[in-house]
């Protein structure tokens, strides 16, 4: 291969040639890429301290402020694997399915999450919310959701009527089944015990557990590098099948691969702190409005720490601005909701 | 699934009744007495056996017929006025909206009576099947089954919304209670509106063929002298109407829209007024039989019916999907 | 050379193509010509190995498509369909880039930048080349496109109805790109189109498919005469003189 020879076009945007085919070819999209990614940085860091350190009752420095910044710090790494998980597994799942209006999330990881939580409650009781926490059951949850995925992936993508889109759809049909059963039993609850269990079902941050970080952080670092390393294989997935095969590229191996890690990094996010719908959607969206390039390798870190602000920056108002902890994600889940309607409406094609 | 499902027969069977469809008819209606004497309480040894009789079990049964009938009908408008055999209400984000119409009357007038909660329900289902639409004519699409996608996340930003409202007024578990459709609580008294879709699902009947030319698109329908906007708004009356109606009193429907459709025109093609009565009767017939399966699988409690639809309307659209996939 | 032996491809239970024997040479524009239906896009498609065959062999240059890995592939053919959406926002320049990537994996050198600088120049498309595609105008992208096959630098090229939407001033223009691409460049094109006309004056060789099966192939001379074509398109067909050659006339 060739390309040792010259100049790469990767770290730290080196200054092209006159005629460049890079991602960002004028001095003007390098500029404001770089913009980008300090004015993101700096607010990360900013929401990042000050949920750390707003309103510690201990002065800043002493022991006491640095045990209660601990206990926040388990907080904020959670959003930063969620951050990761959310925003790398949409920007991939959307460029493998061809489609910019959809989301993993709905490939029914939440349906399985709700099941799960939900028959255990019904099962066990008020006890079945502590039973379902813990490692190993942490590890199971991903297990079954990355199966589920994999029985789906191997199923209808591989033979001879291989098609994306019944897949897709079949996965949201499916979950929309699982549904129906957690609905019920739902129903059958006490209230107190719904009440438990209805905490579960919103994605919260501090429905984390710190025990579960050792799993959690490798599995979602690890799946989020590999994406990352195949970014220019993804840039070219993204001509579509015949082009990205005519290119050399084996389509439906990368397709897997691709969609493979989507479920792993789904699966971290969904287990650790629930069902997340519509923050990936939201922020891949803002990210490619922001980067202004095509390639994977720019859209990745700006679709991360767009993720890392709007959590972070949502979970710092709502608890010191308006004292409400608990309805973040959903506040979230409305702005992407929102911010989804509006662009289906304004898109002219799908 | 039902029995009076017809053998495959040459297209363009011509007259409306025929022999298959009495016998359907007979089926269906079978089914429909076996509901009647279907339950827990003894009708004929019980003293007020009569009274009961005609408090609980005839008006479910009506519910049952009308239910059945109004949202396979809806299923079928929706797919005439889009073109895609994979549209309805549960996957528009009608169903959803209608919810939300719901909630909305309950949250601001508490204690509304139920007229204006259907009020309400029906409202939301227009303005949001209407969003819906307004979408599909905006957008080129290069897969059919994108559109349902698109749909069922239209309707997850839709139940967000209300979640998020039921949470701040406490009613998240009565929530998933309305929107578990269920005939249990169909009494004498609560669901003579219902017969209003009655009326929703005859307009159908009317006005089929301006649905499948509408389908065609503005030009077609335009060009063959049809008010292509007057159509659309037509329709999504209706489907409206009978969604918020069925959603108010009943609760959700999920998939039954699709599959009586779908399933009716696999065996009898795509002959539309032809259809029309099988897709009637194949509601009315699929809703009464999970309704039955429901109150007997754990007698003497009740399986809502939406859950039996829930399972078994996704097993059925998986199944058409890959034969979907198997005819490209 | 192109080879194909005993190639078959069905659907749904009825034989549609083949099976089919066919040799093209190396060099030149070779014309795959024929009525709608007849399977002349199927044949290049599974040629470029975008679809593969229920049985036989296609060899390019000696590779059995079916066997050789994909990326070494993507260095003897390249090949363009005639659909090509996709949701990314490319400019001209980073769409024909692409066309490096079986070289570098997509991480450009000084001497990929050069290949793709000549293929926008060969194409005309230097003024443009900053511009983003949902820019142009139809004829702009088509060459576009062919440009990104060009830069990929094989020694075969597959197109599949090129001139389709474009107007005729456009499918000329294509065209002479196309005889320059094989004559200067000395590539092999291989190129489906639907005008017999266009075929006649610019390809070396001629195809006709009919019926999932190639039934005449030859020089344009040999197969510009009407009774060939009267019996190709199964519609009355005249071939006369005209002032650049033989002209086919069938309304």
């Amino acid at each position: 291969m060739a390309e040792t020879t010259a100049s790469r076009v990767t770290g730290p945007l080196p200054a092209p040639p006159a005629r460049s085919s890079g991602a960002l070819p004028t001095g003007r999209a390098r500029r404001r890429y770089r913009t980008v990614v300090a004015v993101l940085g700096v607010l990360a860091a900013g929401f990042g301290f000050g949920l750390l350190a707003w309103d510690n009752p201990m002065p800043v420095g002493s022991d006491g402020f640095w045990r209660i910044a601990q206990m926040r710090g388990t907080n904020l790494v959670v959003m930063a694997v969620v951050a990761i998980c959310q925003a790398v597994a949409t920007v991939g799942f959307q460029t493998v399915t061809g489609n910019r209006v959809i989301t993993p999330s709905i490939m029914g990881f939440e349906a399985l999450y709700v099941a799960v939580q939900t028959t255990a409650v019904y099962f066990l009781g008020v006890a079945g919310v502590v039973a379902v926490q813990g490692l190993p059951q942490f590890a199971l949850q991903l297990v079954l959701m990355v199966g589920f995925a994999m029985l789906l992936y191997g199923w209808l993508l591989s033979g001879r009527y291989a098609n994306l889109q019944v897949m897709l759809l079949i996965g949201i049909v499916i979950g929309g089944g699982l549904a129906s059963v957690s609905t019920f039993m739902q129903r059958l609850l006490t209230p107190s015990e719904f009440d438990v269990l209805a905490a579960r079902l919103f994605g919260n941050v501090s429905n984390a557990d710190a025990s579960y970080l050792p799993l959690a952080v490798p599995l979602c670092l690890g799946a989020a590098v590999l994406l990352w390393a195949g970014s220019r294989r993804l840039d070219v997935v993204a001509l579509g099948r015949d082009a990205s095969t005519g290119l050399g590229l084996d389509h439906r191996r990368e397709t897997m691969r691709v969609l493979f890690l989507v479920s792993v990094l789904m699966a971290v996010s969904t287990a650790l702190v629930g069902p997340m719908t519509f923050l990936g959607f939201l922020v891949a969206t803002l990210a490619y409005q922001f980067t202004g390039a095509h390639a994977h390798r720019y859209v990745f870190p700006v679709a991360v720490l767009t993720c890392f602000v709007v959590l972070s920056g949502a979970y710092f108002v709502m608890r010191n601005v308006f004292y409400a902890n608990g309805v973040v994600s959903i506040i979230i889940e409305l702005v992407g909701g929102l911010v989804f309607l509006f662009v289906i409406l304004r898109k002219g094609r799908l | 699934m039902t029995t009076e499902t017809p053998v495959p027969q040459a297209r363009r069977g011509g007259r409306l009744l025929d022999g298959k469809l009495l016998v359907g008819t007979a089926v269906v209606g079978a089914l429909v007495v076996l509901s009647l004497f279907t339950g827990v309480y003894d009708v004929f040894g019980a003293d007020d056996g009569g009274e009961m009789f005609a408090i609980t079990r005839v008006p479910r049964t009506v519910a049952l017929v009308l239910a059945g009938a109004a949202m396979a009908m809806s299923g079928l408008v929706m797919q005439l006025l889009t073109q895609n055999r994979f549209v309805e209400p549960t996957t528009t984000g009608t169903t959803e909206w209608a919810g939300l119409g719901l909630l909305t009357v309950m949250v601001l007038v508490p204690g509304a009576s139920i007229g204006a909660r259907m009020l309400g329900a029906v409202l939301a289902a227009f303005v949001g099947t209407m969003v819906f639409f307004l979408f599909l004519r905006r957008v080129t699409l290069r897969s059919s089954l994108v559109v349902p996608i698109i749909g069922i996340m239209l309707g997850a930003v839709v139940s967000a919304v209300s979640t998020f409202v039921a949470l701040q007024t406490d009613m998240l578990q009565n929530l998933g209670v309305w929107f578990a459709g269920s005939f249990t609580s169909v009494l004498r008294g609560q669901y003579e509106l219902l017969w209003i879709v009655a009326l929703a699902a005859v307009a159908v009947f009317v006005a089929a063929d301006r649905f499948t030319v509408a389908g065609l698109g503005e030009e077609v329908a335009t060009n063959v002298g049809l008010d292509y906007g007057r159509v659309v708004l037509l329709g999504t009356g209706l489907i409206a109407v009978a969604t918020g109606v069925v959603t108010v009193v009943v609760g959700n429907l999920p998939f039954l829209g699709l599959i009586v459709p779908n399933v009716v025109s696999m065996f009898r093609g795509d002959d539309l007024r032809g259809n029309l009565p099988w897709v009637c009767l194949l509601g009315v017939g699929t809703v009464t039989v999970c309704d039955l399966i429901g109150r007997v699988v754990i007698m003497p409690f009740e399986v809502p019916v939406s859950l039996i639809l829930g399972v078994v309307g996704a097993a059925v659209f998986v199944l058409l999907l890959l034969r979907q996939r198997r005819h490209g | 050379m192109i080879t194909l032996s005993g190639v078959r491809k069905e659907y749904s239970g009825e034989v549609a193509i083949g099976p089919v024997d066919l040799r093209i040479p190396r060099g030149g524009v070779t014309a795959l010509v024929g009525p709608n239906g007849a399977g002349k896009s199927t044949l290049l498609t599974m040629t470029g190995r975008l679809l593969g065959l229920d049985a036989g062999v296609i060899e390019i240059a000696g590779h059995d498509v079916a066997r050789t890995p994909s990326k070494d592939l993507a260095k003897v053919v390249s090949v363009l369909r005639q659909e090509n959406h996709f949701v990314t926002r490319l400019t001209v320049r980073q769409l024909v880039a692409f066309g490096r990537f079986p070289h570098s994996r997509g991480r450009l050198t000084a001497a990929d930048e050069e290949v793709v600088s000549r293929a926008i120049d060969f194409l005309d498309l230097g003024g443009l080349e900053n511009r983003y595609l949902d820019q142009l105008s139809g004829g702009q992208r088509q060459r576009a496109y062919v440009a990104m096959v060009l830069s990929q630098e094989t020694e075969y090229v597959l197109l599949d109805e090129p001139l389709n939407n474009l107007d005729m001033r456009h499918s000329a223009q294509m065209m002479r790109h196309l005889r320059r691409v094989a004559e200067e460049l000395e590539r092999t094109v291989v190129v489906v189109l639907h005008d017999i006309n266009f075929a006649g004056h610019y390809a070396d060789r001629i195809c006709a498919v009919k019926d999932g099966a190639v039934v005449e192939f030859g020089t344009p001379e040999e197969i510009m005469t009407g009774e060939v074509l009267t019996r190709v398109f199964e519609t009355p067909v005249t071939v006369v003189d005209g002032p650049r050659g033989p002209l086919a006339v069938y309304y």
